[in-house]
């Protein structure tokens, strides 16, 4: 019984070592954006006068309340399509087609390796030609189809799983499939339909790739594409930029916190399944 | 809610169950308006750009003037070119960080904690181990710069044990920047893989366990002959997630390094979008393009073939 008691004890310093090595990136970065600003900070230092006004400073200059809208925008336009269409995507694929239809899921499949960098490039000049250019749309409509892979196929291992007796039950009392689909199945769907969306609003306001090659403007950005322009613009100004960081990690973080338990599930579900 | 109706006797349900089938003209319709939307804007935003990918590989063009057709010119640059050819030993390398450090020591942690996630503090820890999934890579890159920085914590660590000449700028470091960018990227996927490997270990059948300790097993056999063939799938899965991250790796280099100093830590990701967009080379950057997505697949299909599921 003692063996057991210290390996207990031995097993949860370990995991305190760790969540420490995880946290210790964060709090050096709160120790530097408390430092006065300008100043050349030391790494781990809690500082002899904390400047909060640093936040303040950095959420004028980054122009929170403006990157937090545009961030927003640009989840609102992705997140509610994508997973509408993905989930009727994975019901057809899953429940009204016969497997002489599985390449067209193969098709699907075979984009959830694919780099966004082995798109980047043409997606540049499709979007140019559009007209899109450093607008939102030039985030939004690319991700929808980027995302669509995961989406199908997330949504199709689901539908998968339900019985098709619930389908023939349906339709014998008359539904259409469409009436089946938004009565039946999507209500069922909601655990699934929740972590997929979840996910993709996560990889949509930490997108990086995207915004910094399709639209300048920091303010039409995602939160992940602003910071990348605050880091060039106040890089050597190391308290403004931890306090800029700080300030626009926060809302993924918070959001994080206040839904963890569907979080955790999303990412390792999202993880095995992808 | 939808209990099949108990009135309609079994004959006629099997009759009607006739015209369900899929197949018909009409349901055929219907399925396809079930998926056309997303097909519409996968084929859109990604399988168009990535014929025209292909297409542009095999061009001489900067972007704007009139495009050469340059047979496989381009690929044989990105094939025999020294930098490129750097460029792409790079992405290799960092997958030695990406993917062995997370699941290696994802492994050994795992086995380790393994029975102590449950609870507020296994709450806390799983909490703690997915901040940096949740954070853009963009803020990793942020801080760890800060973390390699010469006033950084790394170096204030080493002063504090004594090791005063190793301290140094890590990322503008000719040798030590690629391994810098590598613990970042370490830093990203071990919470992951570690949490994976852990909800991995809890479904394997406790009894093995207990018939490998009736069996005089040592804990090294334990894991060697449980845990690891239990995890084949769980490992499999980190391996698939750290190896693209590495491969495909964009966010981290191009806020931290900027693949500096000279190209010891630029990637494929970072050089496809200098070429095109800086040095104004459409045809090599979607060759490079090509070949990274090519090298993702060939990386990753081996290891899905290795660990798939064996029924």
């Amino acid at each position: 019984m003692k063996m057991l008691s210290s390996k207990t004890l031995l097993a949860r310093l370990l995991i305190v070592v760790l969540m420490l090595v995880t946290v210790l990136p964060f709090l050096s970065m709160l120790s530097a954006a408390l430092a006065p600003s300008g100043t050349y900070p030391n790494g781990l230092q809690w500082p002899a006068d904390p400047q909060w006004g640093n936040f303040f400073k950095a959420f004028e200059v980054a122009q929170m309340d403006q990157l937090l809208l545009s961030s927003s925008l640009i989840v609102l336009g992705v997140v509610p399509l994508s997973v509408l269409i993905a989930t009727m995507a994975g019901y057809g694929l899953a429940k009204l087609t016969t497997d002489r239809y599985k390449w067209l899921y193969l098709v699907f499949v075979f984009g959830l390796t694919l780099p966004f960098e082995a798109v980047i490039t043409p997606l540049y000049y499709e979007v140019r030609a559009m007209g899109l250019l450093n607008t939102r749309f030039a985030i939004i409509l690319p991700l929808i189809g980027l995302y669509m892979p995961f989406g199908v196929y997330w949504m199709r291992a689901h539908f998968l799983n339900v019985p098709n007796d619930l389908s023939e039950a349906a339709q014998l009392d008359g539904a259409t499939r469409w009436k089946e689909f938004l009565l039946v199945q999507v209500p069922l769907a909601r655990p699934a339909i929740m972590s997929l969306a979840i996910l993709l609003f996560l990889w949509t306001w930490n997108q990086f790739l995207l915004p910094v090659v399709l639209v300048q403007d920091p303010m039409q950005r995602t939160m992940a594409g602003a910071l990348g322009a605050f880091q060039g613009q106040w890089g050597t100004d190391i308290p403004l930029l931890c306090a800029g960081s700080l300030l626009i990690l926060t809302p993924t973080v918070v959001i994080f916190l206040l839904f963890q338990r569907q979080f955790v599930a999303a990412l390792m579900q999202g993880a095995v399944k992808g | 809610m939808t209990e099949p109706q108990t009135n309609v006797p079994a004959a006629t349900r099997q009759i009607q169950r006739l015209p369900l089938n899929r197949g018909s003209r009409n349901s055929k319709l219907t399925a396809w308006l079930f998926i056309a939307p997303a097909f519409l804007a996968y084929a859109t935003f990604v399988l168009v750009p990535l014929g025209m990918s292909f297409y542009y590989s095999f061009l001489r063009w900067d972007g704007i003037g009139k495009a050469t057709f340059h047979g496989l010119t381009n690929y044989i640059t990105v094939l025999t070119d020294a930098d490129l050819l750097q460029i792409i030993g790079n992405a290799f390398q960092l997958v030695a960080y990406f993917t062995l450090i997370p699941v290696g020591l994802g492994l050994a942690i795992a086995s380790a904690i393994r029975g102590q996630m449950a609870g507020t503090f296994g709450t806390v820890t799983r909490t703690i181990f997915f901040l940096p999934q949740v954070i853009p890579l963009v803020a990793a890159g942020i801080a760890w710069s800060w973390m390699f920085a010469s006033t950084g914590v790394v170096n204030q660590g080493l002063k504090a044990i004594g090791l005063s000449s190793w301290t140094r700028g890590w990322l503008g470091d000719f040798v030590w920047a690629l391994p810098a960018v590598g613990v970042i990227g370490a830093w990203v996927l071990l919470g992951l893989c570690i949490m994976l490997l852990v909800t991995g270990i809890a479904k394997i059948d406790p009894s093995l366990y207990e018939a490998a300790r009736l069996d005089g097993a040592r804990p090294w056999h334990e894991f060697r002959y449980v845990t690891l063939p239990g995890l084949r799938q769980e490992i499999g899965v980190c391996v698939t997630l750290t190896i693209i991250a590495a491969l495909a790796s964009f966010d981290i280099v191009y806020i931290a390094t900027q693949g500096g100093p000279g190209i010891t830590t630029t990637v494929p990701g970072l050089e496809i979008y200098r070429l095109a967009f800086a040095h104004r080379q459409v045809g090599l950057a979607s060759a490079l393009a090509i070949v990274l997505m090519v090298l993702v697949l060939v990386s990753i299909a081996p290891v899905q073939w290795l660990t798939r599921d064996k029924k």
